[in-house]
């Protein structure tokens, strides 16, 4: 038998095992390479796009854009490439997404909490409701600017002009406006926000809830003293979401509120405004030479997309807030 | 309630002579969907004492514990029977609050579960749901609690930083803290040492035996050994019922019941 001490001069028995990597190509982990080569191609790709769509708005935009661009307002001739100015889009188009998220965000909330604390995950109302909300993210956004026309304007807004005006008076609500736009943006993002809700609720383990109630805690107290709080980050991730998809989108809002030009900035819910995207639409396919106003037009989309990443940085800048060090570590 | 003098129906399921019964259960049953968990369940707990609930896991001792404070209620497919008597209280009674019920009689779980919040937030989270405003009561309440915990020295430079910052033992105990804030007078504790090394055991064991002066508690363990050391009576389960209560020297070294015989030296379990 030999001592099971370690001798450092004598090498250990020749292994079995080749440990040595096998000379030439081995099938499986050719295929592996290959694999993650494919990967990291695809994402290359997509950052190389995104760029080269940066890039092309900055060149094909830069003698247009500077701050003159972004704080005058536009005359009727907003094809003349001289005096057009963007305050009238930038203003609606940020309106229109802030209106938008004061009636998502507790809309969608208060429906994920309906989901997440007063239901069974998988009750059949719940999924229900959960189906509903799915469907309603798959809808192409252009029914939902029909169905704004038709549910906000013409029948909420319609009544409502019966109700406070009467034969012969101007209709007041019954026309597209911020108003009706905005609440038309707030139905099509309504399932971004319920879904990324829901989900942060769902992650908050039972036991802070049985802590809570076992403290003579109510429903609701448990919910504005631990739930929300912790959930909180998710939410504003929903609203991140929410709004970047909304800040672009222009189907919804062709007949529910955007105007083709108005001569003052709107200053009441009930006004019609001026918006990038449409803006975009009205100069690429209005106007008579398409390659005079070129400027314009990426200038135009410039605004738009660094719109958007500012009320997405806004709002992370709001979820920072949240004191990091009392955030579960798990 | 009829008579605040305990009446039992058997002999085996009695508490011993001797303090008040500040809670009676009589023929408590528990329902989960067809699930039987506890059968027909009558014992006194002792006020200012500690009773210790033993037996096999899944026998139906956490079930009894959650009934004390109606926890059990959180499940919807749950069924109780029987009589809860707090005090002079029946607290299935429809006239009973459940919020006051759970403000008497507090609960420490068996991981600990502090709010992701700073140890002052945890601790002051039941005064604050109960309207406690006034910064010097809390302040106050706040200190005393943590002291009553044993957990005062270790955290009082740090009462604003994350609860989720303390070991394991110190969350415990901060739980245990969080539950004394509001002034219960009972203490129901499922497994509160489970999760815990040696030490952070030890510790809470002198906490319980230290809260017994001020609480009437009632500790479900697996290791008999503890249960020895802290408790007054235990009660052993099996299989949903209740087999053998009595003060705790007897059951260990004189148990009636032969089941519970094996199960305290080990045979099963």
């Amino acid at each position: 038998m030999e001592s099971h001490h370690l001798n450092p001069h004598r090498p250990a028995r020749a292994n079995p095992l080749p440990l040595r990597r096998a000379r030439g190509l081995h099938p499986a982990r050719a295929l592996s390479t290959l694999f993650s080569g494919l990967t990291a191609l695809a994402t290359y790709l997509i950052l190389a796009i995104l760029l080269l769509i940066l890039g092309h708005l900055i060149w094909a935009g830069r003698s247009v854009f500077d701050w003159r661009f972004l704080t005058t307002g536009t005359d009727a001739d907003m094809f003349d490439i001289q005096t057009a100015g963007i305050l009238p889009m930038v203003v609606g188009t940020t309106a229109r997404v802030m209106v938008m998220t004061l009636f998502v965000m507790p809309a969608g909330i208060i429906t994920a909490l309906y989901l997440g604390e007063f239901t069974h995950a998988h009750s059949r109302l719940a999924r229900l409701i959960r189906g509903a909300v799915n469907n309603l993210a798959g809808v192409p956004s252009i029914v939902f600017g029909l169905f704004g026309l038709g549910f906000f304007v013409a029948f909420v807004g319609g009544s409502l002009d019966e109700v406070f005006g009467g034969p012969g008076v101007e209709p007041k609500w019954g026309k597209p406006c911020l108003l009706w736009a905005s609440l038309t943006l707030a139905v099509m993002t309504l399932p971004v926000v319920i879904v990324a809700t829901e989900e942060s609720i769902r992650a908050i383990p039972s036991s802070l809830r049985e802590a809570s109630f076992a403290l003579g805690a109510t429903r609701l107290q448990t919910i504005r003293r631990v739930i929300l709080p912790q959930a909180m980050p998710g939410i504003l991730t929903g609203g991140i979401l929410a709004i970047g998809r909304a800040a672009g989108e222009v189907a919804p809002i062709l007949f529910t509120g955007a105007a083709y030009y108005m001569a003052r900035l709107p200053h009441s819910p009930t006004d019609q405004f001026m918006d990038l995207g449409y803006h975009a639409f009205i100069l690429a396919t209005q106007s008579q030479s398409i390659e005079s106003i070129q400027p314009i037009l990426f200038a135009t989309v410039l605004t738009l997309l660094l719109l958007t990443l500012a009320l997405s940085i806004v709002a992370m800048f709001i979820r920072a807030q949240i004191p990091r060090a009392h955030d579960a570590p798990m | 309630m009829e008579t605040s003098s305990p009446i039992l129906p058997q002999a085996t399921t009695s508490r011993p002579d001797g303090p008040t019964a500040l809670i009676q259960a009589r023929n408590v049953s528990v329902r989960f969907g067809t699930t039987q968990a506890l059968r027909k369940v009558s014992l006194d707990l002792a006020e200012r004492h500690v009773t210790a609930f033993i037996g096999p896991s899944g026998c139906g001792k956490s079930t009894l514990l959650r009934c004390f404070n109606r926890m059990n209620e959180l499940i919807d497919i749950s069924f109780t029977e029987g009589t809860i008597h707090l005090a002079d209280t029946e607290i299935h009674h429809p006239d009973v609050d459940v919020i006051e019920l759970r403000k008497r009689v507090g609960m420490v779980f068996q991981k600990s579960n502090p709010f992701p919040k700073s140890i002052y937030e945890n601790v002051a989270y039941g005064l604050r749901l109960h309207g406690t405003r006034d910064r010097k009561i809390l302040n106050e309440i706040v200190e005393s609690s943590l002291r009553s915990a044993a957990l005062w020295d270790e955290v009082k430079d740090r009462l604003h930083e994350s609860a989720l910052g303390l070991s394991g033992g110190q969350q415990q105990r901060l739980c245990i803290a969080r539950a004394i804030a509001i002034r219960p007078q009972v203490i129901l504790m499922d497994e509160p040492a489970s999760a815990l090394d040696p030490t952070a055991t030890m510790r809470i064991e002198e906490l319980v035996l230290d809260l017994r002066k001020d609480y009437t508690i009632v500790i479900v363990t697996h290791n008999m050994h503890q249960a020895t050391r802290i408790s007054d009576y235990t009660a052993f389960f099996y299989q949903g019922e209740l087999i053998e209560f009595d003060a705790t020297s007897r059951i260990f070294a004189n148990p009636a019941k032969k089941q519970t015989e094996d199960y305290v030296t080990g045979r099963f379990g």
